[in-house]
């Protein structure tokens, strides 16, 4: 039988600003992402030293995903929490500074640094390994966020039992553009986004 | 040697994004990897890329890593040896 799924929370991080179910918890003068997002890891007293390994799309699902999870994660059970992202550039962010890093073949020095993140799911593995998350976990590229699909693909995975919650979105960036729009989801009553839809948060 | 150690530091907290890490919080002495400054497997490799691009050093066998990179001292000792710029 399909049971109701219901969105527990959502946040979205975009022009130097946080939003955490409606309510704005972080703003900043306009910067660029990388001050953006350090300034936003210090504010939230975050204990994360690999944060400053990572990459941007990295850093900008960590930063979504370290305010949603952190409250629900519990340190006594495994949390069975599936990930489900998608985005539009996909890693091209890093695949550019990559590739620039290694076109000249008089100065070639590969960084393994950077080269470790020119794929797009390496966030959903940043997430799982800050969290001990051994669950499903998906990364799509899309046009354009597809509500339907995440919606669909949330119910799938909340009423077949592969998850207890799923944490879906979208995780855009490129050229210093980005845009997060994470939620919660599963199947525990909640009538706070009764009149909501994944594709009504984001767009707000 | 103690410029090339100092060196060496700013490197390393540059190149590994260490952003907590000041050069002072570095003794010579301290462990690179596990306790120490907790540098993982692929903060080794970008080492290596310090080693050729800075210095000209080519490792050729990886497991030397483990020696030359123990610290700051044992880098600086194995940089002065063998560097070719």
């Amino acid at each position: 039988m399909t049971q109701n799924t219901y969105i527990q929370s959502y946040i979205t991080i975009q022009n130097n600003e946080i939003v955490l179910n409606g309510t704005s918890v972080f703003k900043i003068e306009p910067t660029d992402f990388a001050d953006f997002s350090k300034q936003a890891y210090r504010n939230f007293d975050i204990q994360y030293p690999k944060f400053f390994k990572m990459d941007a799309l990295s850093k900008l699902a960590f930063l979504g995903s370290e305010l949603l999870l952190s409250p629900i994660i519990s340190a006594e059970k495994e949390n069975n929490i599936a990930l489900v992202l998608a985005n539009k550039s996909s890693s091209l962010d890093t695949d550019v500074k990559y590739q620039e890093s290694i076109s000249d073949k008089e100065n070639y020095f590969p960084s393994p640094a950077v080269f470790v993140y020119t794929l797009p799911n390496i966030c959903l593995g940043e997430i799982s390994i800050r969290h001990q998350l051994k669950s499903e976990n998906s990364f799509f590229i899309f046009e354009a966020f597809n509500p339907e699909f995440m919606s669909n693909y949330s119910n799938i995975l909340l009423n077949s039992n592969k998850a207890e919650t799923v944490l879906c979105g979208w995780v855009e960036f490129f050229n210093d553009n980005y845009k997060a729009f994470l939620c919660t989801i599963s199947k525990e009553e909640n009538e706070k986004y009764k009149n909501e839809t994944i594709n009504t948060l984001y767009n707000k | 040697m103690e410029a090339l150690k100092e060196e060496l530091k700013n490197k390393i907290i540059t190149t590994l994004n260490l952003e907590d890490i000041a050069i002072e919080d570095i003794a010579d002495n301290d462990p690179l990897f596990g306790d120490g400054l907790g540098l993982d497997s692929i903060d080794a490799l970008e080492l290596i890329v310090i080693l050729d691009k800075d210095y000209g050093i080519k490792l050729v066998d990886p497991k030397e890593g483990k020696t030359i990179f123990q610290s700051i001292e044992s880098m600086a000792a194995y940089i002065s040896a063998n560097r070719t710029k």
